[in-house]
């Protein structure tokens, strides 16, 4: 088991190696440039050429790169070419906001999602079964920008019953409501597609496994239903823990839009100010740790799947 | 459930309102929610382009030089600040010589002084000084342009030399804060640690930060003007760069202060009985022209492509929010002068071209997709493109993200012979940065902003003129002339002034809309709710 860990992190190198590489290489492909954010619009090219030299930007892309990825190594993650500040520190704070943001959301999106999977998945082809995937289908559809928008009009600016944007300040305090109510609405928001896709793949898998022979024989042996339903989801489980996992993944990395409509200030957010501005330092350091979020949440995932499946060997 | 949450709520208000006593007055706050995407830098000079100087850097600093925000019906000019007076070496046309305010104490308590300008200047300037700072340095480079030195001749006076003649150096030093020598000791220089702790002379001072979601300021009580001392206590700035969320936080109370409402929100802003301003300011929404390469070279085509416009649909199409723009400056202007009005003659335009042998005319416009004061650059250039269709030009628009189509504007028309026009909209607060770079031949790109190349010996001698005119009257009646003369020469192609439209709630008062990217919001007051 240890070896095992030990392999997938090492293989999480290589990925985190070549995910910056990538991005390094892209900022520097697109049009534009990062000390733009510094001058004023139409600066002259004497003084764009000065200020490069200035923050090393002069220098070959390699030597850039290579400079960057020894500070790294070092846990150094430089200075963010916009703000000044040290980008480890903008990327805890961002972070530390997005986790709760999406950490809230999957707890939601996981509890309703997997309780509206099962009941369709039991009742398969039943009116029930066609609501949930009704439900299932819009969760899905719905772009999540517009239905933070609507979500806003009705409670925030029709009822007044909660804040449109923002968190409440510093900090967070689980006690306090001013804190909670900030997150009402970005929560529903950002939990609407995985309930869609989490709710359908528990629908498929406990269906599935609900048609297995085990199920018939357990019925047979006179279980009462709920104990069937208990052997039947413990089955239906690795598939839908390994769902859960990309879509907690990807709401770490993927709130950009919701934390925008709704002024969250957490790494989504972070990273289409340092696109929009060219930050290198900030855009590079986000994009690797959300990297190896991604690649230790995928390993999490498998860890939990084969405790719930012994069959699923990790050797 | 709700109702549940609600009750916990409450009593947590309940708790806390019994917690602290109940003060003899209540904390009057102003809410402002900017269209910045971050907080913008506190250490000095500020980013975030025009947004920045307007709640951050006027705030918390002073420059030696102030704008006037102090009436709405004129181009707001510049005023002393920092320095009481000015005034242009009688001995020497490249010397400027500034006297300092006297008794002016920098919110650490120290006393502002010749030498701490210099140290300032330093901090902007001299690479190798303790205290310099590539942020500072970037920011003020491009008012620094002519600075060639800086001396302290007693402990109230400094004296400016500029490379050339420059009667318009004061403007310059406008955008140039001065920020707290003693302050910037105790944290060894480090910029950053300044910015989390900033020392300034400024009417507000600072109360706190959270990085990327609010800056609270609050009132400087000793502040030297006492008529500028604010009439609120605290003032919250928040980043929210989403029209639509800046919409819902004002509609909502979140917020009392919104700037630039998408103009289809701005009907429902005002049923909900929201105070829209609006007001003209120094914005010009224009393309220039090469008049080097394409067919813009020849003045008919480029007066054609100004009277092919009707300017009305434009300003309707925005929701009345804008000025119809047939000039480089506002009317309101103080060298606005009397410029040929090109008004929309589609026959005529067609004409033009037909002499000029350009039917079909093809042109080519570098546009971007967003950016600072484009207003709504698709829609916009959509209609520009199809009013000069009209007439007989075929317009092919080339689409770009913001800092390209900025880099595309520095690199000039030479590298880009194939765009007869760049449409990046310019802020014309002062004569230079609104007309004069634009048409000096000493500015043609990529040393300058003079994009396509315009070359007139006649306008280089008047702008020759206009900077070594150190009397203000006669320079006024200079710089009337370069902006009549630009509009004979058709240099541009000139579609709209932005209106600046920000909407305020009903509780806040006392708020004159100055005709400036700058606004004075110490006169404020917020009613309680």
């Amino acid at each position: 088991m240890f070896s095992y860990v030990l392999r997938r992190l090492l293989a999480a190198v290589p990925i985190a190696l070549g995910v910056s590489m990538v991005c390094f290489g892209l900022v520097y492909l697109a049009p534009g440039d990062p000390v733009q954010t510094l001058l004023p619009p139409d600066a002259d090219a004497e003084t764009v050429a000065q200020l490069k030299r200035l923050y090393g930007l002069d220098r070959p892309l390699a030597v850039q790169y290579l400079s960057w990825l020894g500070r790294v190594l070092s846990g150094d993650f430089g200075r963010s070419i916009a703000t000044g500040r040290p980008v480890a520190e903008e990327i805890a704070r961002s972070l530390g906001n997005t986790v709760l943001l999406a950490g809230l959301s999957v707890v939601v999106a996981f509890s309703v999602a997997f309780a509206l999977g099962t009941i369709a998945g039991r009742r398969a082809g039943s009116w029930l079964d066609r609501c949930v995937t009704g439900v299932a289908v819009v969760g899905v559809s719905v772009p999540n920008y517009w239905l933070g928008i609507v979500l806003v009009i009705v409670f925030a600016v029709e009822m007044m019953a909660l804040p449109a944007s923002g968190m409440a300040g510093d900090g967070f305090d689980p006690t306090s409501w001013e804190h909670l109510k900030h997150l009402v609405l970005p929560v529903i928001t950002l939990s609407m597609i995985p309930v869609g896709i989490i709710a359908r793949t528990t629908r498929s898998a406990v269906s599935e496994v609900m048609n297995q022979e085990f199920v018939t024989t357990l019925r047979a042996n006179g279980l009462p239903e709920w104990r069937v339903l208990r052997h039947a989801l413990k089955n239906a489980l690795p598939p839908v823990l390994a769902v859960m996992g990309l879509q907690f993944g990807t709401l770490m990395g993927g709130s950009i839009l919701v934390e925008t409509v709704f002024s969250w200030p957490g790494s989504g957010f972070l990273l289409s100010k340092a696109i929009l501005t060219r930050d290198v330092p900030v855009l590079q350091g986000t994009i690797l740790v959300l990297a190896l979020i991604f690649v230790l949440t995928n390993l999490a995932v498998d860890l939990v799947q084969s405790s719930v499946d012994p069959r699923i060997r990790r050797a | 459930m709700k109702r549940v949450l609600a009750s916990i709520g409450a009593a947590f208000v309940l708790a806390a309102a019994g917690v602290s006593a109940a003060p003899a007055r209540a904390e009057t706050v102003l809410r402002i929610a900017m269209t910045a995407g971050d907080i913008p830098l506190t250490a000095g000079i500020p980013d975030q382009g025009f947004e920045g100087w307007r709640f951050v850097g006027y705030n918390l600093y002073d420059s030696l030089v102030l704008w006037d925000l102090s009436r709405g019906d004129r181009i707001a000019d510049i005023r002393p600040g920092l320095a009481t007076e000015w005034a242009v070496d009688p001995t020497n046309n490249r010397r400027w010589i500034f006297k300092l305010r006297p008794g002016v104490k920098f919110h650490d308590g120290s006393i502002f002084t010749a030498q701490d300008v210099v140290w300032n200047m330093e901090r902007m300037t001299k690479e190798g000084a303790p205290q310099f700072n590539a942020r500072q340095f970037a920011f003020a480079r491009g008012y620094l342009t002519n600075f060639e030195s800086v001396e302290a001749v007693d402990e109230q006076t400094v004296a400016f030399t500029t490379k050339t003649p420059d009667s318009l150096f004061p403007y310059n030093l406008s955008f140039l804060m001065m920020v707290s020598p003693r302050r910037s000791a105790e944290v060894k220089n480090d910029a950053d640690a300044f910015a989390r702790n900033p020392s300034g002379t400024g009417p507000y001072r600072f109360a706190r930060m959270v990085p990327g979601e609010r800056l609270e300021l609050v009132r400087n009580a000793d502040y030297w003007d006492a008529a500028r001392v604010p009439k609120h206590d605290r003032l919250v700035l928040l980043p929210m760069p989403e029209a639509s969320t800046r919409t819902a936080s004002l509609l909502s109370g979140q917020v009392d202060w919104i700037e630039a409402p998408a103009p289809d929100a701005i009907p429902r802003l005002r049923s909900a009985r929201m105070q829209v301003v609006t007001n003209s300011y120094p914005h010009n929404w224009t393309y220039q022209l090469n008049f080097v390469d394409g067919a813009f070279k020849d003045i008919r085509v480029r007066q054609a492509a100004n009277h092919a416009l009707n300017r009305a649909d434009m300003k309707e199409m925005l929701g009345g929010v804008a000025l119809e723009g047939f000039a480089t400056v506002p009317p309101s202007t103080a060298y606005y002068g009397n410029p040929v009005r090109y008004e929309y003659d589609p026959a005529k335009a067609r004409a033009l071209l037909q002499q000029a042998g350009c039917l079909p005319c093809n042109v080519t416009f570098a546009i971007s997709t967003s950016g600072s004061g484009q207003m709504q650059p698709l829609p916009m250039n959509e209609l520009v493109k199809s009013q000069l269709e009209a007439v007989g030009f075929k317009v092919n628009l080339q689409v770009m993200d913001w800092n390209a189509l900025l880099q595309l504007g520095r690199e000039g028309r030479e590298k880009h012979t194939g765009v007869d026009g760049i449409n990046i909209s310019r802020a014309t607060q002062d004569p230079f940065n609104g007309m004069l770079r634009f048409i000096a031949s000493s500015q043609a790109a990529p040393r300058g902003s003079n994009w396509g190349h315009y070359n007139s010996p006649e306008m280089d001698a008047l702008i020759t003129e206009a900077l070594s005119t150190f009397d203000a009257e006669k320079r006024l009646a200079v710089l009337t002339r370069i902006h009549e003369k630009m509009s004979q020469d058709a240099v541009m192609l000139w579609v709209a002034h932005d209106l600046n439209p920000r909407a305020l709630s009903p509780r806040v008062r006392g708020f004159v809309q100055a005709q400036s990217w700058f606004q004075d919001l110490t006169t404020i007051t917020v009613e309680a709710r």
